[in-house]
């Protein structure tokens, strides 16, 4: 705001503007969003610096090689990957105004993200079976609890997009949804570069 | 103890049961009636006088940030009264429990006491009167209508409020933590506590840290994109640049508090093991990580009081403040330093000399930014006209009071004598020196530096002295006694003594917080005082003849803050208005765009405080019903695109008019 005029002591008083200076709705919510990308982001470096300390503590348990399967997490890795394509598609389709496209485009990013959880949840729900869930040692815990808060991550996110999918349908493309939709995008690409994180510091370096 | 009995938890109340409450302890039973009794007579007169929908309507479901602020600085008012009492426990207890005398508190009690002592008085008494003065005086200083997010301050404040009532229950339903205030593992894990007390700490701390966060994100951005035209970040008030590096502060360190809480919530709740002593885990990880946020957390704190100490100064010897670049700058380093230090809490963990030296070094070097400022405030007093009005007399007192406690802070940065007062009462004398000193002060500062600005009347005078007075003497008879057995090596947290020999230091100490209570009940009376005397004591729009924008408006502010955005061309805004010969416009009003109440924060922190009383009981029912109850709320209040109204002209033309009525405002031209 106050970049928009420059005054020095040295000059002549106006004490107001012609026009007040206005802020208009949302005026500050890119910034805001942004600032809490970075505290969740502190989060994650808290769970990531606490699996490099403990990531190596088996407790006489099985170690990544003898639980990892690089293939069904590369399989996973890719539908998230395409889900942030296909929400970049997304946008497109908002600038140029076409409300059916970005509904369209949304609903596939759904789809992608729920692929990526399914794939997930599998991979819990067969680790856990086998007795190998987050008490196990303490490499178990950090991993789960790594990897299981970027996946509450994109189920908090999915749900959001149904959420904005059912206030687009409502209100049309109009410039809070607009708004919105491009700060789930800030949200969506974020779990993105998280997750890359993940599959290579958990993943591939555990099992390389 | 009665808790020692095993209870299967049921279904429908989980461990909750009639052994839960601790009737058994004629302690906390007595302090349960009263606290009945009162807050039926409060209820009863509300209800009586019908102030509840005014209640609802005006102060609980606004986004004005002005009222938040005066909330916040309620709520820490109200917690304080329970920390404070918690503090006159543990004296009544360390003089008696001499002598082959157990005291009257037992080990279970007295534990629980000076947990709930540490947390109370820094998450919810000292954050919240923190947050409240930014809140109150940031946007003013900036010449901002309101904060970024309205609604999203509205909900910090009650998500603190709700955690701050969460741990309130604890009194009565089960007990507190019994771990110290940072619940260090492994005695905070289910294998050496296995009772409802940490459960409560972590929640009680997650909710708050909730609001605590967003708030300092909606702060932030409030500063950033907020400001006034013509205000660059080198024309910020001292205070709003405080404010600046305090809410990047929080908005660094509170998610690492979450994060490491959480893993705790595994440990505890699913039987992971990050700081257990098995397969693996490690205990000192959470004692590193929860000191990365606890030492940024101690210049949250004092930053914001920084900034208050150099208005008040500046105010009161009647200059520009002396330095203001370096002032800047010696705040910025901070921010940064105060990041690199946290290992100092733990010298004796055993890092080696090398880890030690750096962490030793690095916080003797924080004492070099904190000394400018001090000497910027003594120049700024030489040669200055001085007033010593109350808010000028802490200031005054924190100078004496805040450099003795930073030069034993700076002896306990020194590795090996740290390896002696480790853990000694030394410690703990030193941190409230600088809480008290720093903090506690500068809070008193403010808030009679801001009370003619927050309601339009002075804080009365006399008792402000008494309480002055009480407060500083108090302080140094209560905590002089326990750097003095610090030194000969007493231990914190102890409750009962063999040598006689202490005795008589500990008697001192009581007699200080004898003098401290005096000052509390001197400050209740200050305030009650001035409101019943509030037309003698009335003040125009600026009745310190300060030198900030927050200033140039009345006292109290309209709702809108500023008809007109002013356009600022200097460092101490209202100086150069007063000295240009500002008057405010009397036409050409227009309507005035604001944000609109809205309930949804109060709805969605009540269910969060009934979210956190599930999960300390494990009643899981109750903990998903309140989880969906919170979702769903949320989802609701996204579908409100209704936010915001216009203040009709008329009413703000209604509103210029009367101010001006009553012989303009006095220290124009």
């Amino acid at each position: 705001m106050s970049s928009m005029i420059e005054t020095s002591p040295d000059q002549p008083r106006v004490w107001h503007l012609e026009e007040e200076p206005h802020h208009a709705e949302g005026h500050s919510t890119p910034l805001g969003f942004w600032m809490y990308l970075m505290s969740d982001c502190l989060i994650f470096a808290i769970l990531f610096a606490t699996y490099a300390v403990l990531g190596d503590r088996y407790g006489g348990g099985p170690d990544q090689k003898a639980l990892f399967d690089l293939w069904l997490i590369a399989l996973n890795t890719a539908m998230l990957l395409l889900s942030s394509i296909t929400y970049g598609f997304a946008m497109l389709q908002m600038d140029k105004g076409n409300q059916q496209g970005v509904r369209k485009w949304l609903l596939i990013t759904a789809a992608f993200g729920a692929a990526f959880l399914v794939i997930e949840l599998y991979e819990f729900y067969h680790l856990i079976h086998a007795g190998y869930g987050p008490g196990r040692s303490a490499f178990l815990s950090s991993f789960f609890a790594l990897v299981g808060t970027h996946g509450l991550h994109v189920t908090f996110g999915i749900v959001w997009l149904f959420v904005l999918l059912a206030q687009i349908n409502k209100h049309g493309l109009t410039h809070s949804n607009r708004r919105r939709v491009e700060t789930l995008s800030m949200f969506w690409h974020f779990l993105d570069v998280i997750w890359i994180g993940v599959f290579t510091i958990v993943y591939l370096m555990g099992t390389i | 103890m009665a808790t020692e009995a095993i209870h299967d938890p049921t279904f429908l109340f989980g461990k909750l049961g009639w052994h839960s409450i601790p009737l058994y302890d004629p302690v906390i039973l007595g302090t349960f009636v009263g606290v009945v009794v009162l807050g039926s007579v409060l209820v009863g007169a509300l209800t009586y006088y019908k102030l509840w929908g005014y209640l609802w309507r005006e102060w609980f479901t606004s986004v004005d940030h002005k009222k938040i602020g005066i909330m916040y600085m309620v709520l820490g008012l109200v917690m304080f009264l329970r920390g404070f009492a918690d503090a006159i426990m543990m004296r009544l207890q360390q003089v008696m429990a001499f002598n082959g005398s157990e005291g009257y508190l037992n080990a279970h009690h007295y534990d629980q006491v000076f947990t709930a002592h540490g947390v109370i008085m820094i998450f919810f008494v000292a954050m919240p009167f923190v947050t409240g003065l930014m809140n109150y005086a940031v946007p003013l200083q900036i010449g901002a209508r309101d904060v970024s997010f309205p609604f999203l301050n509205n909900f910090s404040f009650w998500m603190t409020a709700s955690g701050a009532g969460l741990t309130m229950v604890s009194l009565f339903v089960g007990e507190y933590a019994k771990t110290g205030w940072l619940a260090f593992p492994p005695l905070s894990e289910l294998s050496s506590s296995p009772d409802v007390g940490v459960d409560y700490y972590i929640w009680g701390l997650q909710i708050a840290g909730v609001g605590t966060t967003l708030s300092g994100i909606n702060l932030l951005a409030t500063i950033i994109k907020m400001r006034a035209p013509g205000m660059t970040l080198m024309r910020l008030p001292i205070f709003t640049w405080t404010s600046l590096c305090t809410n990047v502060l929080i908005v660094a360190s509170f998610p690492v508090l979450t994060a490491t809480l959480a893993l705790l919530t595994l440990d505890r709740y699913v039987g992971a093991n990050f700081f257990t002593n098995e397969v693996g885990g490690n205990p000192m990880l959470y004692i590193n990580l929860i000191w990365i946020w606890g030492h940024p957390e101690v210049y949250i704190l004092i930053l914001p009081l920084f900034g208050v100490f150099s208005e008040v100064v500046a105010t009161f010897s009647a200059k520009r403040l002396f330095g203001y670049s370096s002032m800047v700058y010696a705040t910025i380093c901070i921010t940064i330093l105060s990041y690199l230090v946290w290992l100092h809490h733990f010298f004796t963990m055993g890092s080696g000399a090398t880890v030690n030296s750096f962490f030793g070094i690095a916080t003797m070097i924080i004492s070099i930014p904190t000394g400018a400022k001090l000497f910027n405030w003594l120049f700024t007093m030489y040669r200055g006209r001085i007033r010593y009005e109350l808010p000028m007399m802490w200031a005054v007192a924190f100078m004496l009071t805040f450099a003795i406690g930073g030069m034993t802070g700076v002896m306990l940065a020194v590795p090996p004598a740290d390896f002696i007062l480790h853990n000694s009462l030394f410690l703990v004398a030193h941190f409230h020196n600088v809480i008290i000193g720093g903090v506690v002060f500068g809070v008193f500062a403010g808030i009679n530096y801001w009370f003619p600005k927050a309601f339009g009347f002075k804080l009365d005078r006399f008792w402000g002295l008494v309480s002055f007075w009480c407060w500083v003497i108090g302080f140094w008879v209560a905590f002089t006694p326990l750097y003095i057995v610090g030194l000969m090596g007493v231990t914190r947290r102890m409750r009962v003594f063999d040598d006689p020999s202490l005795h008589i230091w500990f008697i001192i100490a009581g007699f200080g917080a004898l003098f401290i209570a005096a000052g509390v009940f001197a400050l209740l009376m200050q305030i009650f005082v001035s409101i019943r005397n509030r037309k003698a004591l009335a003040v125009d729009g600026d009745p310190w003849d300060a030198r900030t924008l927050e200033w140039a408006t009345t006292s109290p502010p309209p709702d809108y803050n500023f008809a007109f955005t002013p356009v600022i061309y200097n460092v101490d805004a209202w100086s150069d208005m007063k000295a240009h010969g500002y008057s405010a416009p009397t036409s050409g009003f227009k309507p005035i765009h604001m944000p609109r109440n809205s309930g949804a924060g109060v709805i969605l922190s009540g269910i969060a405080l009934v979210l956190g009383f599930a999960l300390v009981w494990h009643i899981w029912w109750l903990a998903v019903v309140s989880f969906v109850g919170m979702v769903a709320t949320a989802i609701r209040h996204t579908f409100d695109y209704d936010r915001d109204y216009h203040i009709p002209v008329e009413t703000v033309i209604s509103t210029e008019t009367s101010r001006l009525a009553p012989a303009g405002v006095s220290s124009e031209g």
